[in-house]
């Protein structure tokens, strides 16, 4: 049934609603593993939309080279990229510490051209195709919209992978450790915790995220090199907006944000491309810290 | 009665430290015997908190030989040195913002058998436990230092090192502070104590160390204080 809403199709408008929902579910899982690692490495990951696409292609080379899908490569992609996350800390994010932010950025900004330069030699620009797995197809009518399985799938499951990892820092022991090494990571070491191998499974950790996302996207997406690289500027603008190194800042601003571009496509969609870097504009201006940053 | 004879704790010798370019420590040498308290006194900038950290592996470069238990640890990393049972409470208190008084106290991991039940934290220092969520920073200079305290206390560290616990405190802090000193004292634990103010140290200490420009250049026990009382003005300027 359709009811017009501001001579809208409610079809038209919980559709956006439920993709803007899906993006935002990228934005929230990719600004948070940013998050985690601005905070506790002090680095600005421009590789974090490569690795991010890197996922998506172990994915693909576990399919069609291993011959495991969809549920295995959510589990082993994340482990994979996570521990070439840990090789990068190791062997060049490690050597930085205590340097500018710009050398990080420029780091990571070279690792993320390198490794797209070498997927799109290799595969081009067009994107390889991925299926929705067996158990996840079809979708069901609400009513008011249809809502196909996987989208909703990518929705709850991010949702809970985002709240996990907020508890996880907010509320455990280990989350503890992280948050005080992030303001004094000297004091906390001499209280004989390892803080250089934490960093670097913290590294792991967020890049992990990212490939985990990759995975998520791959059956909606596609699988191609440049799929993070079109999505990391505007989940820079989502850390930007939620605050520089905030958890919370992070989930809440990219399921927002992912919404809001949704529904500008809905009402007025000449601005839905730079709906999220006008509000990042306001905000600065009003709130340079961001909506939960605690500084400026 | 102080065992003079048995091996110390802690010896340091031929001590030299680094903050960059900056030479700090020209080669200190001093030991802490087992259960003793021992004061470092000397000027602003004379290297006393520089020491601290020195032993404690927190400065960039160092040289020289620090023996904790027989342990050489001058190329440790600091959070190997703590794991042996050292435990330094910071003279800027370092009470984490982000984290509750709870997990501030409960934040050192347990290095060794032997350190304090929570319970009996709380009974040396009562404000703690009815402020126990309220955000570390939020307590006043007072219960931060009792938390900077309390909180190493847990660990099972034998040596103590407190830089500074009375700085800018109240009268009736600073007697509370010093009552825990000698509880702790009297259960065994060793602290190594820098000072500005050695009428404090009096009432706690066992021997003093004078430091100037990164050396120690003096020493004496407790009963030669006053002895020494006219030395110590002119060392300390006061």
């Amino acid at each position: 049934m359709m009811i017009p809403l501001l001579n809208i199709p409610t079809q038209a408008l919980f559709g956006q609603l439920l993709l803007g929902l899906i993006n935002g579910a990228f934005y929230a899982l990719l600004s948070l593993g940013l998050a985690v690692i601005f905070g506790m490495l002090n680095i600005v990951n421009f590789a974090h939309g490569a690795l991010y696409m890197v996922g998506a292609f172990v994915a693909y080379f576990l399919l069609n080279l291993g011959g495991l899908g969809y549920w295995w490569a959510l589990l082993l992609a994340p482990i994979i990229v996570g521990l070439a996350g840990v090789i990068i800390e190791r062997t060049m994010l490690q050597r930085l510490s205590g340097l500018d932010h710009l050398y990080g950025l420029l780091l990571t900004f070279g690792l993320a051209l390198i490794i797209q330069g070498v997927f799109q030699n290799y595969f081009g620009s067009s994107g390889l195709p991925y299926e929705i797995p067996d158990l996840l197809k079809g979708g069901k009518n609400l009513g008011f919209m249809y809502l196909p399985n996987y989208r909703g799938w990518v929705v709850v499951f991010s949702l809970i992978v985002c709240f996990a990892t907020w508890f996880a820092i907010e509320k455990t022991r280990l989350g503890a450790y992280l948050r005080a090494a992030t303001e004094n990571p000297t004091l906390v070491r001499a209280f004989g915790i390892n803080v250089p191998l934490m960093i670097t499974l913290t590294y792991g950790f967020g890049v992990g995220l990212a490939a985990l996302a990759g995975v998520l996207s791959a059956p909606i997406n596609q699988v191609r090199p440049l799929m993070g690289a079109e999505f990391i500027i505007v989940v820079f603008a989502v850390v930007v907006i939620g605050g520089m190194g905030s958890i919370m800042g992070s989930i809440v601003t990219g399921f927002m944000l992912g919404v809001i571009e949704g529904l500008t496509k809905v009402f007025y969609p000449e601005a839905s491309n730079t709906v999220v870097f006008v509000i990042m504009a306001i905000v600065l201006l009003i709130k340079p810290a961001g909506l939960f940053g605690r500084t400026a | 009665m102080l065992d003079t004879t048995s091996r110390p704790l802690l010896e340091i010798a031929g001590l030299e430290a680094w903050y960059g370019e900056s030479h700090i420590l020209h080669g200190v040498d001093f030991n802490v015997r087992q259960g003793e308290v021992v004061t470092l006194l000397g000027r602003n900038g004379a290297g006393k908190t520089t020491t601290l950290k020195s032993i404690m592996g927190m400065v960039g470069k160092r040289k020289g030989s620090v023996r904790f238990e027989g342990h050489e640890t001058i190329a440790m990393a600091s959070d190997k040195i703590a794991r042996l049972g050292v435990a330094l409470c910071p003279e800027e208190r370092g009470i984490f913002a982000s984290l509750d008084v709870k997990e501030n106290l409960m934040l050192p991991p347990q290095v060794k058998p032997g350190g304090l039940p929570v319970e009996q934290i709380f009974e040396l220092f009562p404000n703690l436990k009815e402020r126990l969520s309220s955000q570390g920073t939020k307590l006043s200079g007072g219960e931060q230092q009792m938390l900077a305290i309390g909180r190493i206390l847990r660990t099972g560290a034998t040596l103590l090192m407190l830089d500074e616990p009375t700085e800018g405190l109240a009268p009736v802090i600073i007697q509370q502070i010093g009552h825990t000193i000698r509880k702790l004292k009297a259960q065994g634990f060793t602290i190594l104590l820098v000072e500005q103010n050695f009428r404090f140290a009096s009432t706690v200490a066992d021997r003093y160390y004078v430091m100037e420009h990164g050396q120690i250049i003096d020493s004496f026990a407790n009963s030669e204080l006053e002895a020494n009382m006219d030395k110590l003005h002119e060392y300390l300027g006061v």
